[in-house]
């Protein structure tokens, strides 16, 4: 704060300069606008990484179905839908706010920043608790791959709609469970991240960061969080939604 | 809402709390749809229809909340060009564990 009051000085006691750039304008950038459109630009260079990243989950995800599909059709018919819906309210809902955010940032409007920074971070928890209800249940279910897991609920399933699997096709809803949480479990690390990054920008946008002008970073943290949102707006229908019509 | 400025580096447009609110209300009720049309048994084409309800909230979340729909045509075309990779690298891989498994697909 203290070095931009003198930043700004400067430039008030040289009236005759040419270049009068904020504080913020990167030497190497020719306008505040170029700069903007770059730093924007890299982020969303990041995102695409983050979807070859997930699109190899969703690649074995499809392939998988495709090979054990009785197995991912009785796995799936485990989730929980009304969980499953409220999450996915809650993390468009999120989105939401944190779009808000930004449009706060914008605007210069600080309160309605911290405002919009802490809906978004309440929203975030309010996710990662549901999905640790649904993770709980998992684990009481034995459905957690590995030691845990018994094939008991998919060879001998206690709903008469729900049709029995051999007991070597049961052995594959392992690989079902396997990829719920290694895609579930990737995408609420993603929401850890966000949401311990939301905190420090609550933090900064407290001390007054990001009403100036400058509000690259709030901007870059909101596609980051919409692309979050984006991940779970295919992981709900694929994980829980696609095979119900069996139940 | 205005149209897209064509020029290089394009004026900074702020979305507003109107149009955020409008994909807000639009991407709940496709959730709606979504959760309830799995109820339904369509057969084949419930998957379909829900990875197709899935694509235009992928869509609306890009364009507004993510702001694509302002951003410069060099944005649009390198975002673009990711997702279509993408589709590339799940065709390619598809075709070839299918061709591998003749007749168990």
């Amino acid at each position: 704060m203290d070095s931009q009051a003198i930043a700004n000085r400067t430039v008030e006691s040289h009236p005759t300069e040419a270049h009068e750039h904020p504080s913020y304008l990167r030497h190497h950038f020719v306008t505040v606008e170029q700069q903007r459109e770059t730093v924007s630009f890299g982020m969303w260079l990041f995102l695409l990484t983050e979807i070859m990243f997930f699109g190899g989950l969703f690649m074995a995800y499809l392939l998988y179905r495709n090979w054990y599909y009785d197995a991912f059709v009785s796995g799936s018919n485990t989730l929980s839908i009304p969980l499953g819906t409220t999450n996915t309210l809650v993390l468009i809902l999120s989105s939401f706010t944190m779009a808000m955010g930004v449009y706060s940032a914008e605007t210069r409007n600080r309160k309605g920043l911290i405002r919009y920074l802490l809906l978004t971070i309440v929203l975030g928890l309010a996710f990662l608790g549901i999905k640790t209800v649904e993770y709980h249940a998992k684990y009481v279910e034995h459905h957690i791959p590995g030691a845990n897991f018994s094939v008991e609920d998919f060879v001998h399933p206690s709903d008469p709609r729900d049709r029995p699997l051999a007991p070597d096709m049961a052995q594959h809803a392992q690989i079902y469970f396997f990829l719920y949480f290694a895609m579930t479990g990737m995408h609420a690390l993603h929401m850890i991240i966000g949401i311990s990054i939301l905190f420090v920008l609550l933090y900064q946008a407290y001390h007054g960061a990001y009403v100036n002008g400058h509000s690259s970073t709030i901007d870059n943290f909101g596609l980051y969080w919409h692309f979050v949102d984006i991940v779970w707006i295919f992981l709900f229908p694929l994980l829980y939604l696609i095979s119900r019509h069996h139940l | 809402m205005s149209i897209p400025v064509e020029h290089e580096h394009s004026e900074h447009h702020i979305v507003g709390p109107k149009t955020y609110l409008l994909i807000l209300l639009a991407l709940l009720v496709l959730t709606a749809t979504t959760t309830g049309v799995a109820f339904i048994d369509l057969g084949i084409l419930n998957p379909i229809v829900a990875l197709a309800i899935a694509c235009i909230k992928a869509v609306l979340v890009v364009l507004f909340f993510m702001h694509l729909r302002y951003s410069s045509k060099l944005m649009m075309l390198t975002v673009l060009s990711g997702f279509f990779t993408f589709l590339v690298l799940i065709t390619m891989t598809l075709t070839d564990y299918m061709s591998r498994a003749w007749g168990l697909w």
